[in-house]
C-alpha cells in the first residue's frame, strides 16, 4: 500500500538536499557560461593553435561521461598535491563538462546567422568588437536561449551523479531516506517530484525569457 | 550634401580559388553620376560593388575613392583597419536582403552608426535618425522592429540607415529584388530622389526602367568582364555587342506577356 505520510515526510530531508542540486546546477551553468564563451571565442578566433585547442576540448569533454569526469577529477587532484573540498570539485567538473556544449550551443547560434547581418555593420565602418557587441552576440544570444534552459534542465537531472563524491543531494538523499524508512516507492516518487517542479519551472522561466526577447 | 565621391577602377581582378569572377575591370565613376550595372546572374555585378568598399577583397589592380586607394596602402601591402574603416564611413551600402537588424527599432538601426561610429550622443544620432527616417517616408514607423515592417519599408529604413551617415557615395546590390512587385516603386522612387540630390550612386539592378531613366550610364557584365559602359540609351537601346542583345532579348521576353 502507497503511505501517503512517508510520501509527505519525505519531502523534508529532500527539500534539504535539494539546495545541492540546485547550487551545483546553477553554479556549474554559470562557470559553464564563463568558460563555454572563452572556448567558442577560442574556437570562432583566427589562431590555428587555439582553435585546434578549443576543439579537442570540446570533443575530449563531450566523448566522456560526466560520472568517469567526475570520479577522474576528484580523485586526480589529491595525487597533484591538491586537496579540495567536494562541492568545488562537482561544481568545477559539471561546470567544464557544461562548458563543452555551451560552447558548441553559442556556435551554433552564431553560424546560423545570416553573413549580411555583420557585413552591414562592417560597410557602415564598425569595428570588429562593436560588430559582436552590438550584433552578432545579441542575436546569438536570443537564438541560443531554449538550447541553453535546455542545458540547464539536463545539469539538473545530471546532478544527480555528484553523489559519488559524497555531496548529499536529491537522489542520494532520497536513497538515504529509502534505506531508513523501507518504503522506496514514496520516497522515490517524492524525488520525482521535486526534480520536476524544478524543470518545470525552468521551462516556464524560459519561455518567459524567450518571450521578453522575441521580436 | 558633403561633395560627391568619384570612383575609378582599374586592371581590378578577383578570384574565388581558381575561379577568377573579376577579370581586368575598369570602370570610372564621376561625382555625382549615377551608374547602373546590369549582366546575368552569376557574371560578377556583386563581387564588383563590394569591391568598391572592399568588402570583398580585390587581388590585383586599383579601387580608388576620390583618388585614394581602398583595401591597400600599396600593392600587397594591406591598410589598416582602422583606415579601412575611415573610408568605408563615407561610403553606404545597401543589400539585397536588407540586413536590419531585428533586434533593434527602425531608429536604433539608424541610430547605431552614428552612436558607434560617429560617436554621435544618443540625443543626437536620434534627432538625425528621425530626419533620415522622414526623409524616406517612414517617420511614423520609427519605433517598429523589422519584422513589423513589409519589405519595402524595410528596404527604405535600411538606405535612411545608410544616408544618415552622409556617405558621399552609395552602392545599392539589387535593392528591389528581394520585394514584391507593388513595393518596388516606392524604393526606386526615394533612390531617383537621392540621385536628384547629387549623390554618386552604383546600383546593380534588374530594373531597366530605373537604368534607362536615372542612370548617367549603364555597364553590362558577363563572366567577370565589363563587356561595355555607356550611355543607358546605347547600352539598353542600340546595344553594339551581341552579348548584351541576347541578354537584352532575354529579358525582353521573360517580361513581356
Ligand atoms: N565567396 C565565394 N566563393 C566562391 N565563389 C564565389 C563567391 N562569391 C561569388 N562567387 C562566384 O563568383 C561569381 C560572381 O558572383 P556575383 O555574386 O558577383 O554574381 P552576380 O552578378 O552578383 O550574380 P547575381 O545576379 O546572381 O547576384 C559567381 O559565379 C559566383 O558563383
Ligand atoms: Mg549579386
Amino acid at each position: 500500500m502507497f503511505s501517503l505520510a512517508v510520501f509527505l515526510q519525505s519531502f523534508e530531508p529532500l527539500l534539504w538536499a535539494a539546495r545541492y542540486t540546485l547550487l551545483i546546477s546553477i553554479l556549474g551553468i554559470g562557470l559553464g557560461l564563463v568558460i563555454g564563451t572563452l572556448v567558442c571565442a577560442a574556437r570562432l578566433s583566427p589562431y590555428p593553435l587555439l582553435r585546434r585547442f578549443a576543439a579537442i576540448w570540446v570533443s575530449f569533454l563531450r566523448g566522456v561521461p560526466l560520472l568517469v569526469q567526475l570520479l577522474v577529477f576528484y580523485y586526480a587532484l589529491p595525487v597533484i598535491g591538491l586537496d579540495v573540498p567536494a562541492m568545488v570539485a562537482a561544481v568545477v567538473t559539471v561546470g567544464i563538462c557544461a562548458s563543452a556544449y555551451i560552447s558548441e550551443i553559442w556556435r551554433g547560434a552564431i553560424a546560423a546567422l545570416p553573413r549580411g547581418q555583420a557585413e552591414a555593420a562592417v560597410a557602415i565602418g564598425m569595428t570588429p568588437f562593436d560588430v559582436w557587441i552590438r550584433v552578432i552576440l545579441p542575436q546569438a544570444v536570443t537564438l541560443s536561449l531554449p538550447a541553453l534552459i535546455n542545458e540547464l534542465i539536463l545539469l539538473v537531472k545530471a546532478s544527480s551523479l555528484v553523489s559519488v563524491v559524497g555531496i548529499l543531494e536529491i537522489t542520494r538523499a532520497s536513497q538515504a531516506q529509502a534505506a531508513t524508512t523501507f518504503r522506496p516507492l514514496e520516497v522515490y516518487i517524492a524525488a520525482a517530484c521535486i526534480y520536476l517542479v524544478i524543470n518545470l519551472c525552468l521551462a516556464a522561466l524560459g519561455r518567459y525569457l524567450e518571450h521578453r526577447t522575441a521580436v | 550634401m558633403l561633395a560627391a565621391s568619384s570612383v575609378e577602377m582599374r586592371k581590378v581582378n578577383k578570384f574565388y580559388g581558381k575561379f577568377q569572377a573579376l577579370k581586368d575591370v575598369d570602370l570610372s565613376i564621376l561625382p555625382g553620376k549615377v551608374t547602373c550595372l546590369i549582366g546575368p546572374s552569376g557574371s560578377g555585378k556583386s563581387t564588383l560593388l563590394r569591391c568598391i568598399n572592399f568588402l570583398e577583397e580585390y587581388d590585383s589592380g586599383e579601387v580608388r575613392i576620390d583618388g585614394q586607394l581602398i583595401g591597400y596602402e600599396a600593392p600587397n601591402k594591406k591598410m589598416s583597419g582602422r583606415k579601412l574603416r575611415e573610408m568605408r564611413r563615407s561610403i553606404g551600402m545597401v543589400f539585397q536582403q536588407f540586413n536590419l537588424w531585428p533586434h533593434m527599432t527602425a531608429k536604433e538601426n539608424v541610430a547605431e552608426g552614428l552612436i558607434r561610429v560617429r560617436r554621435m550622443s544618443k540625443a543626437d544620432a536620434e534627432r538625425r535618425a528621425v530626419e533620415a527616417l522622414a526623409k524616406v517616408g517612414l517617420a511614423d514607423k520609427m519605433a517598429n522592429h523589422p519584422s513589423r515592417l513589409s519589405g519595402g519599408q524595410q528596404q527604405r529604413v535600411a538606405i535612411a540607415r545608410a544616408i544618415a551617415m552622409e556617405p558621399r557615395l552609395m552602392l545599392f546590390d539589387e535593392p528591389t529584388s528581394a520585394l514584391d512587385p507593388e513595393l518596388v516603386g516606392e524604393v526606386l522612387s526615394v533612390m531617383r530622389t537621392l540621385a536628384g540630390e547629387g549623390m554618386t550612386m552604383v546600383v546593380v539592378t534588374h530594373e531597366m526602367g530605373f537604368a534607362a531613366h536615372v542612370a548617367d550610364q549603364v555597364g553590362f557584365m558577363e563572366k567577370g568582364e565589363l563587356v561595355g559602359v555607356d550611355s543607358p540609351d546605347r547600352i539598353l537601346h542600340h546595344p553594339q555587342d551581341a552579348r548584351i542583345q541576347s541578354f537584352l532579348r532575354t529579358y525582353h521576353e521573360r517580361n513581356s506577356f
